[in-house]
């Protein structure tokens, strides 16, 4: 199990005014964003990077825009600088909102580079994207989805082209002369991770082979997972755990208490990220229509997604508890053996994960509480996920039936 | 007089089409509601006309092609829908989204129609970049985008818990085609306006006066763009008189095709 470290770079400073506006992105002005304080942050989140380098933990990086719960706001910026002030670290982009990035081909060469400056570091995240960020990039919320796999086959095909240029007139994207320079490290192109929530997206992403990540979900992972492997041995494939990844937040202390009083301040991160004016939170077209007729049918009321804990208690993500996220799965607090127990016991319900990213750092966890954080986990959890034992692929033998019919 | 709605394919897109009543045909293009709430309209319309009133690609339970991806599009499909009903001299109305429709097809040819009504029309840009026309209502809460809407929100709830799923569906498709048609640029097409000359119809522009959303000052705007137009507030309506003020709104489009309310405010 590969392990690593993520953090969105929160702006606490301006979050009594983003409660006070009742939503923390598109509509709280920039004059809150002091650009002493914000250099700080910055700062301060690239030591933390540079020592997960040397701890041994990879390294992950989203973007947002418009918001005081996340300062990354050009994904490409960031991971450049990662890509020379790291020596080791695999780095992970998840990722690129790429039915918002309108010019898929500059994506690709950003890309490009990236995984060329780190020799070939570069894990290549896409995204759909929340729906708030659909307003500050002024996409077109209907047919996103058509849009992002569009920009997806443009951008594998502008990296993994080497011998000249090639011509694009799709549904969404034209271009004349696509010819990247510089191609990619990796061949044919970066490893490719794509987030999702649910059973089809997971069937997407097993087509494609890439690595289907799962972000703070908790037990909704599994479904997706599951339609992964399912999808997958139809086509042949025994889907590895290495195709799995999942995302949750991670409070360590050398007691329980001050595990889960890390986690407390890291749980900052989910209490204010879903606080988002009610036009921002579901654009139409954004979801499909069923969804939206069941959104009708629940009648008016705060469009705020919900969280399920393990034994289906639904929890208000903005209000809720330590222990109330590590029912639902988005947390693992404690010490760190109780960190690694909840980790193995996450891993059987979702079937076998190849990587755990940690959420390390979040809401307003201050510089040394991180660093021990980190250190506690790359010393005390991180040797262990070895032991791990991965449950069996239920659809092994239908991969291995349907492969061996194929070669006939 | 009562209306049906059936299906028709027409240049190979199955569209619902709401129709009723006898007389000198009139086509009605609908805005973003869709057909929500416009029954009473609909068949106070229909005394003394043919009305046709079909539902956009993607809009209600109409097909909606990959490739209809613009209101051009949109504009074509019905100048084949005029041409295949073999329209003559008939009237064409349009209300906020449908008379953007209205007009992108009035630009490219007037055959077939002998007058045309816009109904709080979106389509035009007459401000300049930092000013908007047209009121982003996909950046407020629904309850004050409605403020705008409506001379009277109430007008505009619903009880969705009476309502079945291929109603729920049509609101929520038509949110949906609504959005993807203008997205970006917002409601409007930039070139139109340049184009307004070749609309040699006799037109009335007439507008909800309690319009938040697109304010009256923009249909009067658009009256002197136009070639023979003029303009007429509906005092009482917001938005979509079509919704709060149905049978004023067809008497006046009744009226104004027989040529009978030549004295309209201006």
């Amino acid at each position: 199990m590969q392990s690593w470290h993520f953090s969105e770079m929160a702006y606490p400073p301006a979050w009594d005014a983003g409660y006070e506006n009742g939503s923390f992105r598109v509509t709280l002005p920039n004059k809150l964003a002091e650009p002493d304080k914000v250099a700080d942050i910055y700062h301060r989140h690239f030591d933390e990077f540079q020592l997960c380098d040397e701890l041994g933990i990879n390294i992950m990086l989203n973007e947002h825009h418009s918001t005081a719960t996340c300062l990354n706001a050009a994904i490409p910026l960031t991971l450049a600088i990662l890509a020379r002030i790291t020596k080791n670290a695999r780095l992970l982009s998840l990722g690129t909102p790429i039915a918002n990035r309108l010019d898929p081909v500059r994506v690709a060469e950003e890309m490009a580079m990236v995984d060329v400056i780190s020799r070939g570091r570069l894990e290549m995240g896409l995204v759909k994207g929340a729906p708030y960020e659909i307003a500050p990039a002024n996409s077109n919320p209907a047919r996103m989805m058509d849009r992002f796999w569009e920009a997806h086959d443009l951008i594998l095909k502008a990296l993994s082209t080497q011998d000249g240029p090639f011509n694009w007139e799709g549904e969404y994207f034209h271009y004349r002369q696509v010819n990247i320079w510089p191609r990619p490290w990796q061949q044919p192109h970066p490893p490719v991770w794509i987030t999702g929530l649910s059973p089809h997206s997971g069937q997407m992403i097993a087509e494609r082979g890439h690595v289907a990540a799962a972000l703070l979900s908790g037990g909704i992972a599994a479904g997706m997972f599951d339609a992964y492997r399912k999808r997958a041995a139809e086509l042949g494939r025994a889907a590895t755990p290495d195709r799995f990844a999942y995302c949750a937040l991670v409070g360590l202390g050398h007691d329980e208490a001050e595990g889960r009083r890390r986690a407390d301040r890291i749980c900052g991160y989910v209490r204010t990220a879903p606080i988002v004016a009610e036009p921002f939170s579901n654009p139409p077209g954004y979801a499909p229509v069923p969804a939206n007729v069941a959104v009708l049918k629940a009648g008016p009321q705060k469009f705020v997604a919900r969280v399920q804990t393990h034994d289906g208690r639904t929890i208000d993500p903005t209000q809720a508890t330590v222990q109330e996220f590590i029912d639902a799965r988005t947390a693992f607090a404690g010490t760190p053996d109780q960190v690694f127990e909840q980790i193995k016991q996450f891993n059987r319900e979702v079937g076998g994960l190849g990587h755990l990213i940690i959420m390390g750092q979040g809401g307003t966890l201050g510089y040394e509480d991180t660093v021990d954080n980190l250190r506690l986990f790359a010393e005390e959890v991180m040797p262990r996920l070895g032991e791990i034992e991965m449950p069996e692929n239920p659809y092994g033998e239908m991969a291995e039936r349907v492969a061996a019919n194929a070669a006939e | 007089m009562a209306i049906a709605t059936g299906k028709r394919r027409v240049s190979g897109v199955e569209i619902e089409i709401r129709s009723g009543g006898e007389g000198r045909p009139l086509l009605f293009l609908h805005g973003g509601l869709g057909f929500l709430k416009h029954e009473t309209f609909l068949e106070a319309l229909a005394v003394g006309h043919r009305v046709i009133a079909p539902a956009h690609p993607g809009f209600e339970a109409s097909e909606w092609p990959r490739d209809f991806r613009s209101v051009a599009d949109i504009a074509y499909l019905y100048l084949d829908l005029a041409e295949t009903l073999k329209l003559e001299d008939a009237v064409l109305v349009g209300s906020s989204f449908g008379g953007w429709l209205a007009l992108e097809m009035l630009v490219r040819t007037t055959a077939g129609f002998g007058h045309t009504v816009l109904v709080n029309s979106l389509g035009v840009k007459f401000g300049d970049r930092g000013t908007r026309d047209i009121a982003d209502i996909h950046a407020m809460a629904k309850a004050d985008a409605d403020k705008l809407l409506f001379h009277d929100p109430a007008t505009a709830a619903f009880d969705a818990t009476r309502m079945s799923d291929a109603e729920l569906t049509a609101i929520a498709r038509n949110r949906e085609a609504l959005v993807f048609y203008g997205w970006k640029p917002y409601m409007h097409n930039p070139s139109l306006r340049r184009w307004l000359h070749r609309v040699e119809l006799p037109t009335l522009v007439a507008w909800g006066g309690a319009d938040g959303f697109v304010a009256p000052d923009y249909g009067r705007k658009l009256a002197q763009a136009l070639p023979d137009a003029r303009f007429t507030a509906i005092e009482g309506a917001g938005h979509y008189p079509a919704v709060e003020a149905p049978e004023e709104l067809a008497l006046l489009i009744r009226d104004f095709a027989a040529g009978r309310n030549a004295d309209a405010a201006a």
